[in-house]
C-alpha cells in the first residue's frame, strides 16, 4: 500500500527528494481538492434558487457523499505514511471525528451554558447569580417548576402504570399482536402532529352551537355545558399530560412486555398451585420479576418529560399557566433574546439529568470487558 | 418428577384425565365454577383491551375523517357524524394543504369568503433532505467510532467512551445558546449542514453506544483472517464489519429517522430566520396552528401530511424500531 518502497535505492538523492516533495503535494492536494468541491456544494446549496426537489436530490448526495468523501480521503493520507505513523493515525480517522463532534456539540457547551449563565442577556456583563435568583423567584418560572413536576410525576406514572396494565392484559389476550400495534402506534406521531389531533379532541364551542371537539360532544350528550378544557386552570395541564401519556405509553407496553416474557413459567405455575389468584400474581410475582425494566423505562419517560417543550408549544404557547421549564428555556433564549436566562435554565435541566449520569457511569466502571 | 407429585397433592378436586408416559404434559380438566370464571376473566380482559384500543385509535381516526371532509361540514358538525352520507368525502383539503389552492365558503353573514390553502409539499421535501443525512452522518461516524473502540488500540480509548456513556443522556437544551452562537458566527445558521450536524452532534452519543455493544461482540476470529490478507483497518471495517452490523444500523436508523422527522425544537432553533425556504415539516405545521387555528379542515389534513412518512416506515419496520428503542432506552 505505501510508496516508500517503490523509488529504487539506485535513485540519487535529487530524485528521492523530488519524489518524496511530490508525494507529500499530492498527500496534501487531494484532500484539499475534496474540501473545495464540498465547500462549493455548501455555497450552492445555501444560494441556490433551483425548485425544491433538485435541492434536495443535491443535498442528500452532497451531504452523504461528502461525509464519506472526507473519510476516504483521511484514510488515503494515511495509507501515505510509514508503519509507526499509520499506527498512530489509523485510530484518530476512527474515532477523532466522532469525538471531535460531541466535544463541540455537548461537551464545551455544558461548560460555555455553566459560564454564560453568569452573564446578563447579550453575554457580556458578569451579573453573578442574577440569573439564577430570577429563575427560582419569578411567579412564571415557578408555575413552570410546579407544572414540570407535575409532568415528570403524572406523565411518567401514568405511561408506566397503563403501559404495565395494557402489557398484562395482552399477554391475556386473544389479539396481543393488533392491540399492542394500535397503542404503540402514536409513538411515530410527532408531538406537533399529536398537538393538533387532541386539539380537536378538546374543541370547544360556545354552549348552544354544534359541538365538533369528541370530549365536548360527549359532555353535552350527557346533558353536561361544554367546557374549554385548554384554558381550565390548573386542569388544563393534566388534559396536556395526557398527551404524553398517549404518546409515552405504547414504549412502556413494548418493553416491559417484553420483560413479562422473562417471568419463568414455573414461578407463574407454582403461584397458582399455592392458590394465588390473578392479581396477587401480578403483583408478587411479576412486578418483582421486571423491576429492572420498570425501572428503566420510568427513567426514560422521566428523561423525556423533563425536556417536553414541542406539546406545551403547540397547544398553548405556555399561556393559561401551563409553561413548563423547557418551554420558558425556548421563550427566554428566542422571544426574549436573554442568553443568560435561557443558560441558567438549561443547566438546571441539566442539574436534573445528573443522577442518572451517575448511574450510567457507575454501571459503565462495572463493566469489566472494555 | 416434584412437580409432579405437587399437581397431584393438591389438586385433589381436579381429575387427571390423561397420563401416557412420564414427562409428557399432563392435561387437567378445571372444575366447572373455575371454568366459568376464566371465561368471565377472558371476556374482561378482551374487552377493556379492545377499550383501551379505541380509545388510544380514536383520536387519530378523527383527524383522518376530518381531513377528508369538506370545510362547512367540519365546522358545523362531528366527524362522526359523516359516516351517514360517505359520498361527501373529498381529497379537496390535501390539494389545499398541499399546493396552496386557494378555496372559498360562505360565511353566515352570507359572505363569500376566498382563502389560500397552504403549500406544505415544500417543507415535506425539506424535511426528507433535513432527515436522510441527519440519519445516515451520524451512523456513519457512530460506526467509525464504534469500531475503533472495539478492536484499536490507543492512548485514553477508556475514557474517551466513559466520556461518551456520559453524554447519553445529557439534554439537548444545554447546547442550543452556545451553538446558535458559533453558527452566527460562522454563517451555519438556517443551512441544512447546519442542522444535520446539530442532530448528528445529539445523535452521536447513542449511535455509538449502541453499535459499540454489536460490533464489540463479533468475533475476532472473523477479522484475523481479513488481516492475514493485508487488509487494513480501513478495509475491514468498509467490507465486512459494515454488513454484518446492517441489523444493528437499521434498528438505530429507524429510532433516529422518527426522531428527526418529528423534531421541532432544534429546526426551530437552527432553521428560524430563514423563511419559508428551509422549513421542515413540524415548523410548517406549527404556522397553520398558530396562523389558521380554526381552519380545522386544513389543519387534520396538514397534520396527516406530516404523519405519514413516519406512520409508514413505522409500520413498515416496527420489529427493527422496537429493537433500536430497547436497545437504546435512554435518549438524551
Amino acid at each position: 500500500m505505501t510508496d516508500f518502497n517503490m523509488s529504487d535505492k539506485s535513485d540519487s538523492p535529487v530524485q528521492r527528494i523530488l519524489s518524496w516533495v511530490a508525494r507529500l503535494v499530492v498527500s496534501f492536494a487531494v484532500p484539499l481538492l475534496v474540501f473545495v468541491v464540498l465547500y462549493f456544494g455548501f455555497l450552492f446549496l445555501r444560494d441556490s434558487n433551483a425548485p425544491q426537489i433538485v435541492i434536495t436530490i443535491s443535498a442528500i448526495i452532497w451531504g452523504v457523499g461528502g461525509a464519506a468523501a472526507l473519510y476516504w480521503v483521511t484514510n488515503w493520507v494515511i495509507q501515505r505514511t510509514n508503519g509507526i505513523w499509520r499506527k498512530r493515525l489509523t485510530p484518530f480517522m476512527f474515532v477523532g471525528p466522532a469525538i471531535a463532534i460531541l466535544g463541540w456539540y455537548l461537551m464545551l457547551p455544558t461548560l460555555r451554558s455553566f459560564y454564560l449563565s453568569f452573564f446578563d442577556r447579550v453575554s457580556e456583563n458578569f451579573v453573578g447569580l442574577d440569573n439564577y435568583i430570577y429563575v427560582f423567584t419569578d411567579p412564571t418560572m415557578q408555575t413552570a417548576f410546579v407544572n414540570n413536576l407535575l409532568w415528570l410525576v403524572v406523565g411518567t406514572g401514568g405511561s408506566v402504570l397503563l403501559g404495565l396494565i395494557i402489557a398484562l392484559l395482552a399477554d391475556r389476550s386473544g389479539f396481543e399482536k393488533v392491540a399492542k400495534a394500535f397503542i404503540f402506534a402514536p409513538m411515530a406521531i410527532s408531538f406537533v402532529g399529536a398537538g393538533v389531533i387532541w386539539k380537536f379532541i378538546y374543541a370547544y364551542q360556545p354552549p348552544g352551537y354544534e359541538q365538533i371537539g369528541l370530549l365536548n360532544a360527549i359532555v353535552t350528550s350527557f346533558g353536561g355545558d361544554p367546557q374549554n378544557w385548554i384554558v381550565m386552570r390548573p386542569w388544563n395541564n393534566i388534559f396536556l399530560i395526557f398527551i404524553l401519556i398517549w404518546l409515552q405509553t405504547g414504549f412502556a407496553m413494548v418493553v416491559l412486555s417484553a420483560a413479562i416474557k422473562t417471568v419463568p413459567n414455573e414461578l407463574l405455575e407454582a403461584g397458582r398451585i399455592d392458590g394465588a389468584g390473578e392479581i396477587r400474581i401480578i403483583t408478587s410475582i411479576i412486578v418483582p420479576s421486571i423491576k429492572g425494566s420498570i425501572v428503566t423505562v420510568s427513567t426514560t419517560i422521566l428523561l423525556i418529560t423533563l425536556k417536553i417543550f414541542d406539546i406545551v408549544y403547540s397547544m398553548t404557547n405556555g399561556l393559561y399557566g401551563t409553561e413548563v421549564l423547557a418551554s420558558q428555556q425556548y421563550k427566554q433564549m428566542f422571544k426574549f433574546l436573554h442568553y443568560g436566562r435561557g443558560s441558567a435554565i438549561a443547566i438546571i435541566i441539566l442539574l436534573a439529568v445528573t443522577p442518572v449520569i451517575w448511574y450510567n457511569l457507575k454501571q459503565f466502571g462495572k463493566r469489566e470487558v472494555f | 418428577m416434584k412437580r409432579l407429585q405437587v399437581l397431584m397433592s393438591v389438586e385433589s378436586t381436579a381429575p387427571v384425565e390423561k397420563e401416557e408416559q412420564l414427562g409428557k404434559k399432563i392435561v387437567l380438566s378445571k372444575p366447572k365454577s373455575q371454568r366459568q370464571k376464566t371465561l368471565v376473566q377472558k371476556i374482561l380482559v378482551n374487552g377493556f383491551l379492545a377499550l383501551i384500543c379505541i380509545i388510544w385509535t380514536l383520536p387519530t381516526l378523527g383527524v383522518l375523517v376530518t381531513s377528508f371532509r369538506d370545510r362547512d361540514e367540519v365546522v358545523t358538525s362531528g366527524w362522526w357524524t359523516s359516516f351517514s352520507d360517505p359520498g361527501a368525502f373529498t381529497l379537496r383539503n390535501y390539494e389545499q394543504v398541499l399546493a396552496g389552492q386557494d378555496y372559498s365558503y360562505t360565511r353566515a353573514d352570507g359572505t363569500v369568503v376566498s382563502s389560500r390553502g397552504d403549500n406544505m409539499l415544500n417543507s415535506f421535501l425539506n424535511s426528507i433532505t433535513v432527515t436522510v443525512p441527519a440519519v445516515i452522518i451520524p451512523i456513519l461516524i457512530a460506526a467509525f467510532a464504534a469500531y475503533g473502540f472495539a478492536w484499536l488500540d490507543f492512548p485514553g480509548r477508556k475514557i474517551l467512551f466513559a466520556t461518551i456513556v456520559g453524554l447519553l443522556v445529557v439534554p439537548l437544551q444545554i447546547a442550543l445558546i452556545p451553538i446558535l452562537r458559533d453558527y452566527m458566527a460562522i454563517g451555519l445558521n438556517g443551512s441544512y449542514l447546519g442542522i444535520w450536524l446539530a442532530h448528528t452532534g445529539f445523535g452521536l452519543a447513542l449511535a455509538t453506544y449502541l453499535l459499540f455493544n454489536y460490533i464489540s461482540t463479533i468475533p475476532r476470529s472473523i477479522m484475523e483472517s481479513a488481516f492475514l490478507d493485508g487488509a487494513s483497518h480501513f478495509t475491514t471495517f468498509t467490507r465486512l464489519i459494515l454488513p454484518l452490523s446492517v441489523p444493528a444500523l437499521a434498528s438505530f436508523a429507524i429510532f433516529q429517522f422518527i426522531w428527526v422527522w418529528n423534531d421541532l425544537l432544534v429546526a426551530l432553533v437552527f432553521l428560524s430566520g430563514a423563511g419559508e425556504q428551509v422549513e421542515v415539516i413540524t415548523q410548517r405545521l406549527l404556522n397553520i396552528v398558530g396562523t389558521r387555528g380554526q381552519d380545522w379542515h386544513l389543519l387534520t389534513a396538514g397534520a396527516f401530511v406530516s404523519m405519514a412518512l413516519p406512520l409508514v416506515v413505522f409500520f413498515a419496520l416496527q420489529r427493527f424500531f422496537v429493537r433500536g428503542l430497547m436497545a437504546g432506552s435512554v435518549k438524551g
